[in-house]
């Protein structure tokens, strides 16, 4: 593992601006209705912000979505349903909205009625995102640096390279195990850090994950 | 007042280096800031701990003050309990009044900059007299979800010429044809109120208080007004009481100058009257560090509001590493996750029943306040709250993309 990378791996940072729509939705109807009419950064908004507010607390209710329907409208099976979209699943911020429209159309085909419309204050208020993509002095061109940047950067780098990586070229694909892969032709590190469900773990946790996956085949490289 | 690199403990390194960044593309511009005062207020409190950050990161702030007669702040004053859902009554030469103030101030104001954040409605209308080019972004730290009609369709005139709004929480945002952004308010890690203390100036504090800690406090921190229910606060402690060994604090201003405080203030201690247990304390409104120690000293802490605008008091204790139980109103569920990072309630018997678990339940409590730090630590500290101008700086300056590569 005493190879140095052609490419240095710069790490980012993501910043986001949230920006206030004025659109609401009172009830799963218009719910549904604001997130046919979304933009992909309202889509970005609820799933991807959601992550990075949340991600000390333990990695229940993916979405904003999700948690309001299932903790403001207290409609537990479509909650539950909205919550397993896992979106690193998908290439596109498209195929995202698509994921969840299909859901809740589904779930309304099958439960015909009035839909319970929440009391005014606990709407669901729609929201974009304005992106900001950062540099940060972390750059690595090999493990040992590697390591060294992982345990120094915040949770929006770790956030922007592991989960939104995905959405970009080459999609689906997280930026560590691309990186291991191109520069260095590991196949296992690349598996192994491709393979972590993010939903899994907070993202401290996730990060521990990855230092244990790159630790151990620095262990294994100096033993051989 | 304290170097950028010293919020680096609190905010996180990472933090003050994002700022470095973001500051860097804005090195030499003008940052203007317009309120009504100098002193009191959060809007000042930021303004003063905030500016010099400014400057030090390579930003010009200037900061300038509207100014007018006692009849203009009457007016205003209308203004402000109005857009916060109080029922006033205007007539045709209040709204006058505030035109022929703003224009005198235009006249003598230097509202030369590359952007100017006007905060509230007494100076909205100086955008009349925007210059050439400059940015200019309404601040609205006002929960507007009440609003009056007459006085914010006057407002909105001036406001929808602004090149973006700025707004406290989603649930405060009006219909407007200019972005609206959110920004929180934020605390400040190293203010008194909120800087870190050892256990001895903890204790120290408390024995001058005369405040004994031989039994868990429960504390709510508040000015003794009927929105922030104290008299429900005394009431879901009495029906734990039996139940739990714990002492119940109330403290809030003497109340001395606000007459309906002081009703309240004696409502309370007629309601703990007879009751060893319950404790009414007023403090002078310069007490910060007490109140930092009473709250360090705290088990659990109560933000039993009915109505709140954003309650910022919540993400003090929060930094405390506290559980806090809270009322879910205004900006109050924008700072806790129920279950996860503090606990909400909506009655004095879901008080009372979290109360108790939470003092049976201490590791629960303890992740909860540990969850409420970190949540402070993203989304609640001043660094934060500075990051997020310049990005809306950075925003309008780069031609409003929704995507900006540094």
């Amino acid at each position: 593992m005493s190879a140095t990378a052609k490419e240095l791996f710069r790490f980012r940072n993501r910043l986001t601006l949230a920006e206030v729509t004025g659109r609401k939705a009172f009830n799963i109807n218009e719910l549904l209705e604001g997130i046919k009419q979304a933009d992909d950064e309202v889509i970005y908004y609820h799933t991807h912000r959601f992550i990075k507010q949340f991600h000390h607390l333990v990695p229940e209710g993916a979405n904003d979505f999700a948690y309001w329907v299932t903790n403001t409208v207290q409609a537990d099976r479509l909650g539950e349903e909205l919550t397993a979209i896992d979106i690193v699943r998908y290439n596109s911020l498209a195929d995202i909205r698509a994921a969840f429209t299909a859901t809740i159309e589904r779930n309304l085909a099958a439960n015909p009625g009035p839909a319970r419309t929440v009391a005014p204050g606990r709407e669901f208020h729609f929201m974009r995102a304005v992106r900001f993509s950062l540099p940060t002095s972390c750059a690595a061109s090999d493990y040992a640096s590697f390591l060294e940047c992982l345990r120094e950067v915040n949770s929006s780098s770790l956030y922007l390279h592991v989960f939104e990586a995905r959405l970009r070229p080459p999609y689906g694909v997280d930026d560590f195990s691309h990186w291991f892969r191109q520069e260095f032709g590991d196949e296992e590190v690349g598996r192994e850090i491709s393979r972590l469900d993010p939903y899994s773990y907070t993202l401290e946790g996730l990060r521990k994950r990855i230092i244990r996956i790159i630790e151990k085949r620095l262990g294994e490289t100096s033993n051989a | 007042m304290p170097k950028i690199d010293e919020y680096a403990p609190a905010a996180g390194a990472s933090a003050i280096e994002e700022l470095k960044i973001i500051a860097s593309r804005l090195q030499g511009k003008s940052i203007l800031n317009v309120n009504s005062t100098a002193v009191g207020g959060g809007v000042a409190e930021i303004l003063n701990r905030m500016l010099p950050m400014m400057t030090e990161l390579g930003i010009r702030p200037r900061w300038e003050l509207i100014k007018g007669g006692e009849d203009f702040y009457a007016v205003t004053k209308k203004f402000h309990n109005a857009i916060h859902g109080t029922r006033q009554e205007l007539t045709p030469a209040d709204f006058q009044l505030y035109r022929d103030t703003l224009k005198m101030n235009m006249d003598t104001m230097d509202l030369g900059a590359d952007l100017a954040l006007i905060h509230d409605p007494q100076p909205a209308g100086l955008i009349d007299r925007k210059p050439a080019g400059a940015k200019w972004v309404w601040r609205c730290h006002i929960d507007m979800s009440n609003r009056q009609d007459d006085v914010w369709n006057f407002l909105k005139g001036y406001v929808s010429r602004y090149d973006a709004a700025v707004i406290s929480a989603p649930a405060f945002s009006q219909e407007l044809p200019v972005k609206q952004f959110q920004v929180p308010p934020s605390i400040d890690p190293l203010a008194d109120k909120n800087k870190e203390l050892s256990e001895e100036e903890v204790s120290a504090i408390m024995r001058r208080l005369e405040i004994p800690l031989d039994k868990p406090l429960i504390t709510q921190v508040s000015r003794f007004d009927r929105l922030k229910d104290p008299l429900g606060v005394i009431a879901a402690f009495k029906l734990i009481q039996p139940y739990v060994t714990a002492r119940l604090l109330l403290v809030g201003g003497s109340a001395d100058d606000d007459p309906e405080g002081a009703e309240v203030l004696a409502e309370a201690r007629a309601a703990a009257e007879g009751n060893p247990d319950i404790l009414v304390l007023c403090l002078a409104p310069t007490s910060n560090v007490e109140i930092n120690a009473i709250q360090r000293a705290s088990a659990i802490i109560l933000q039993k509001s009915l109505k709140e605008g954003f309650g910022l008091t919540v993400s003090e204790a929060l930094w405390k590493g506290k559980p806090v139980i809270a009322g879910a109103v205004g900006g109050i569920p924008l700072q806790i996750t129920h279950k996860y990072s503090g606990i909400l309630t909506r009655t004095i018997e879901g008080t009372a029943y979290w109360m108790k678990r939470l003092l049976h339940e201490p590791a629960y409590a303890k992740r909860l306040g540990e969850n409420g730090r970190e949540h402070v630590r993203e989304n609640f500290l001043l660094t934060r709250h500075l990051r997020d101008y310049l990005l809306i700086a950075l925003y309008l300056e780069s031609g409003r993309r929704d995507f900006i590569h540094l």
